[in-house]
């Protein structure tokens, strides 16, 4: 590794240390609660959509998060460890055969469904997650 | 007038800050920055410190330069250059010049060759626009346009701006400022972007349109 790969791998271990980066890919349904800051106070705001993409090179990466809004199509790049998010929650596991929706732009209504991914698949499939971790995030998806 | 320093430039990368906010950052690294040698007003007739940067292997420094480096009894550098510094800001060769000499929030600026971009046209050398894309325009929509008058003058005057060679040269970055330090590795975050290739070597002072910060180390912030 060089310089900049070493300080950046030191920074993710320092972010995530503060706020845990759950194990979610492209179909997902994703609850993102956003630090907003209004004059002196700051609050959470929740952006809640499909993430239709993800891009992963360390420290700069992020995801798209797709949801429709008022009837118009909005999405949002987060920064993955940026420590304005407050959370990102998984509410809901789809099943998807991209890495990336871009096709979900241009469709709507009852096309633009994502099937909800096999209760007993995601521990199976799941690379090197903890088997608990996926048994909360079907817990929260029941709950919802 | 205390010592700048030389550094390479490692690459870009980001910073993000614990109130939500991030930092686009130059890494620039100090390795082993040492005093190799000092001009002094008897000898001289000004006053400077000659810096060197990393580690050369003995077998690649030419004989003249073995025995400059043995003069003051240092390690061959793999870079040199040369700061002029006030009579009270004259360090002792040998003094390993720390990434501390620089502190956060302070304005530096940062010197280098920029990359070279060959032989350019006006647009991309010097922003002409160009000439229209219809209108009766035929070929030359990236041409320069008029380079000067009729029979009087006669000529195209001396340093008018043409197309040609753009790049590799050197340019000064003016109140960058210095967003991280890294003493243990040697390495300045320097905010913004700084001239050069990822590699290539830079010099960094403190700014010459500010006032350097009281907390920076007078003459110098030396290793142990």
């Amino acid at each position: 590794m060089n310089l900049i790969q070493t300080i950046e791998a030191e920074q993710v271990a320092r972010l995530v240390a503060n706020r845990a980066v759950p194990e979610f890919e492209a179909g997902d349904t994703l609850r993102v609660s956003v630090r907003v800051v209004e004059g002196e106070r700051t609050r959470t705001q929740a952006f809640e959509g499909v993430c239709i993409a993800r891009s992963n090179k360390g420290l700069n990466s992020n995801f798209t998060v797709r949801k429709i809004s008022y009837g118009e199509g909005v999405e949002r790049v987060f920064p993955l460890y940026a420590p304005s998010i407050a959370e990102i929650l998984v509410v809901r596991r789809g099943k998807v055969r991209r890495a990336k929706l871009y096709y979900l732009r241009d469709r709507s209504g009852k096309s633009a469904r994502i099937a909800e991914r096999p209760r007993d698949l995601p521990a199976a499939d799941s690379k090197g997650a903890a088997p608990a971790a996926a048994a909360s995030d079907d817990a929260s998806t029941d709950a919802s | 007038m205390r010592t700048g320093v030389i550094a390479k430039k490692l690459g870009m990368s980001r910073l993000f800050k614990d109130d939500g906010s991030h930092v686009p950052v130059t890494v620039l690294h100090l390795d082993q920055v040492r005093v190799v040698s000092t001009r002094t007003q008897e000898t001289d007739g000004y006053t400077a410190v000659q810096l060197g940067w990393g580690l050369a292997k003995v077998k690649n420094v030419s004989q003249p330069n073995r025995g400059h480096f043995a003069k003051t009894k240092v390690e061959p550098p793999k870079k040199t250059v040369e700061f002029r510094v006030a009579a009270d800001a004259l360090l002792e060769p040998g003094a390993v010049i720390s990434a501390e000499h620089f502190v956060v929030g302070q304005k530096i600026d940062v010197c280098g060759t920029s990359k070279g971009k060959g032989f350019a046209g006006g647009m991309k050398r010097w922003n002409f626009s160009g000439l229209e894309a219809s209108h009766g325009v035929s070929v030359s929509h990236r041409s320069l346009g008029s380079t000067g008058n009729r029979q009087d003058p006669g000529k195209t005057f001396k340093n008018k701006k043409m197309a040609g060679h753009l790049g590799q040269e050197r340019i000064t970055t003016l109140n960058l400022e210095v967003a991280g330090v890294d003493a243990e590795r040697g390495l300045i975050m320097v905010k913004g972007s700084v001239p050069g290739s990822v590699g290539g070597f830079v010099l960094v002072r403190d700014a010459i349109k500010r006032t350097r910060p009281a907390d920076a180390a007078y003459p110098a912030a030396l290793v142990g």
